[in-house]
């Protein structure tokens, strides 16, 4: 009897798995056939180019990835529906990585079995650095939104980037503070967990040196003790500083400015992380009244550019996170194309290397106006765009950014 | 000197909260002999009760707490019910590993209802005055604003906000009474008794199990109290805001003596106050390497912790 039921429980769970991995392969295939859905209209004579989109759609970091993602679609189906790039209609495979390096460089395996001929991506760093090197070695050309660490991009003369680096976010940082602002002895308190945080300290430090600008108090914290920020902020007041840099997430600096209320009255500078302390504070934003953040793209932005690619993404994924990895992956696609129209692309048969060779030639001669401003590129790779550096004003008590610079 | 005042007072307060979470810790280890990992996530989901219960219109502060109270102790009971009690005869470790798997479910559970954004908590003590404010030279100020001081523009060198005060008043109380609970009354004595040998104890004619369930009811009160003072004093919930002042809570209980009331106490304000210091005079980023060190030490000298005791096992 009891190995009746054995058999039984056997036969019924190999069932079940079957049905399992057959789920998970429809689900795949539904997936990737939604991705291209919007290719279908207005498709021109010169074939269909796969562009290979890698990031994050499912864990931690899934914000991220799912920004990206959406980005480079609404992109792609806008490009599409007037006509494509030199007639070629673009088409985007997405994958997801998980903010997994080994699983990233499987999903860029899996891409080139798809017939992909650039990448858009990865999203987040450490995967970045990971499918680079793939990608120089198969000279594949690689454009990333996001991934901010510097080694990104340092595989090959394939790879290019969208956004800032960390330590180039600092040092705009520094030399924003100190040719526009009054401060001259700063605050810092950063994660020093945190590569992101670290990355943009180091560059902020060293152009503060030069510029005349004193760190006169720097104070860290881990990611095992986040909530507790009052010994940091007491040890800032008692520096002296006149301005404090927050280099990290809004999370965190949501408390961080709570808990220094009435206990630190200087104004807050804050790098891209920053963007979202708004929403995270809701009712209480008022505390955030006169805070400088730095980011190339923000939702509330008035600037028209700005305000079109958000509509346009808020009707097309109303339930989705809308922030500067979108800005910046929208902004990828549309290099991509400037590049293909520069280099004279007219056929999407040509393979990923040639193609490559074309648009690395290109990206250095063009200049793209997009949502996240004016970007042109240096052989390295790395962007050359005047940053962005918004304030938070209050209206009626609602945060706003108004556009400094 | 104001500055190491405040981070004292800082201290003291970070480590009430920890001191009100061990002494869920250490009671049920004490009685149950089992470590509730899931106690921190109990933590977090009083947060969320209060924190929902505050964004509705009708519900007033108090009334806030009250529930927060009331659905940690339900949540607490149900979990030792449904998942503990059937484990009562196995090994210890099936019972450590089902309360880190009870960790890990409330955690998702969480995280799918109240998604991993972190939600900004509106302080039980909002709008309040600070506590006390003291300026250079000038009599010190207790309950006033900043804003309505006195001396005009004079910035105040030490400020202790209402939340701090609260803690450490709130955690006193709450200490004070448990321990008279435990010492006078005849459920807090059935408690110790059945922590001293539970077979004993049910020959005497005590309900073993009800004290269990009595135990993580209290336990999770009390986790709910913490949890409104810590989310008040720290603005913020996310599905893992239990996880770090639990373990923190634990190496309280640990580093006081497991099992011992009064060692949960001591062990949690010390823990708090120690973190705090060395974050100020050593570093802010080996904080707690520093807290875990002093364990060590304690338990190299005292393995049994600071006012734990021996216990003979007969072979």
């Amino acid at each position: 009897m009891k190995n009746v039921f054995k058999r039984v429980a056997a036969v019924s769970l190999a069932a079940a798995m079957t049905f399992g991995f057959a789920g998970c392969n429809t689900n795949g295939e539904s997936g990737s056939s939604n991705n291209g859905a919007g290719n279908g209209g207005s498709a021109g004579n010169g074939g269909t180019l796969v562009i290979g989109g890698i990031g994050p759609i499912t864990g931690g970091a899934a914000q991220y990835g799912v920004a990206v993602k959406n980005g480079t679609q609404l992109a792609v189906d806008e490009i599409n529906a007037a006509g494509g790039v030199n007639g070629i209609t673009l088409k985007l495979e997405f994958q997801d990585d998980e903010h997994d390096a080994e699983k990233s460089v499987n999903a860029y395996n899996s891409l080139k079995d798809k017939d992909m001929k650039l990448l858009i991506g990865t999203v987040t760093s450490a995967p970045c650095e990971a499918v680079s090197k793939e990608a120089a070695k198969d000279n594949m050309f690689l454009l990333t939104p996001s991934g901010s660490s510097v080694d990104c991009i340092t595989a090959g003369d394939n790879c290019f980037r969208m956004c800032f680096t960390d330590p180039m976010q600092g040092s705009i940082a520094a030399n924003y503070i100190a040719d526009n602002m009054s401060a001259k002895k700063i605050g810092i308190i950063y994660d020093s967990s945190d590569s992101y945080s670290t990355g943009i300290v180091s560059g902020f430090e060293e152009v503060a040196k030069t510029k005349g600008l004193e760190v006169v108090e720097k104070q860290a914290f881990t990611a095992d003790a986040k909530t507790d920020f009052s010994v940091q902020i007491q040890k800032i007041a008692d520096s002296g500083a006149e301005m404090l840099f927050l280099p990290f997430y809004y999370t965190e600096a949501a408390l961080v400015l709570q808990q220094a209320q009435g206990k630190l009255d200087i104004p807050v500078f804050g790098g891209d992380g920053l963007d979202g302390i708004i929403d995270v504070l809701g009712d209480k934003v008022d505390i955030a009244d006169g805070v400088y953040v730095m980011s190339p793209y923000a939702a509330s932005s008035p600037e028209a550019k700005s305000a079109a690619f958000t509509k346009a993404y808020q009707e097309k994924f109303p339930n989705d996170p809308l922030n500067q990895f979108a800005a910046d992956a929208y902004d990828c696609v549309y290099a991509v194309k400037q590049a293909m129209e520069k280099a004279d692309v007219k056929d999407a048969s040509i393979s990923a290397s040639e193609l490559c060779n074309k648009l690395k030639a290109a990206m250095t001669q063009i200049e793209l106006d997009g949502v996240t401003g004016k970007t042109k590129w240096a052989a390295d790779g790395e962007p050359e765009k005047a940053p962005k550096v918004l304030k938070i004003v209050i209206k009626d008590g609602k945060g706003e950014y108004e556009v400094l610079s | 000197m104001m500055s190491f005042v405040s981070y004292l007072v800082n201290g003291l307060s970070l480590g009430s909260i920890y001191a009100l979470i061990a002494l869920g810790y250490t009671m049920v280890y004490g009685i149950a002999k089992m470590l509730n990992f899931a106690h921190g996530d109990i933590i977090m989901v009083g947060g969320y009760a209060a924190l929902i219960t505050m964004a509705t219109t009708w519900c007033p502060v108090w009334l806030a707490i009250v529930i927060a109270v009331v659905v940690c102790t339900v949540l607490g009971v149900v979990i030792e019910k449904v998942a503990y009690k059937p484990l009562r005869g196995a090994p210890p470790l099936a019972v450590l590993i089902t309360a880190i798997g009870v960790s890990y479910l409330l955690q998702n559970v969480a995280l799918l209802t109240q998604t991993a954004n972190p939600k900004t908590f509106t302080s039980i003590a909002a709008g309040a005055p600070p506590f006390l404010l003291v300026f250079e030279g000038k009599a010190p100020l207790f309950f006033t604003a900043a804003a309505d001081s006195p001396y005009g523009d004079l910035k105040p060198v030490l400020t202790i906000s209402m939340e701090t005060f609260l803690a450490i008043v709130v955690s006193i109380v709450i200490m004070v009474l448990l321990t008279l609970f435990i010492n006078k009354t005849k459920a807090g004595k059935a408690m110790l008794a059945c922590s001293e040998d539970k077979g004993a104890a049910q020959l005497m004619g005590i309900n073993v199990n009800g004290t269990i369930t009595l135990t993580f009811a209290i336990g999770s009160a009390l986790a709910a109290v913490a949890a409104v003072l810590m989310c008040s004093t720290y603005p913020q919930i996310t599905p893992y805001t239990g996880s770090m002042p639990g373990i923190k809570a634990f190496v309280a209980a640990v580093f006081g003596g497991i099992g011992s009331i009064p060692g949960a106490m001591i062990g949690g304000v010390l823990l708090g106050v120690i973190e705090q210091l060395s974050k100020a005079y050593i570093s802010s980023q080996l904080s707690d390497a520093i807290v875990f060190l002093v364990l060590i030490i304690v338990l190299v000298v005292r393995p049994t912790g600071i006012l734990g005791r021996k216990i003979n096992e007969k072979v």
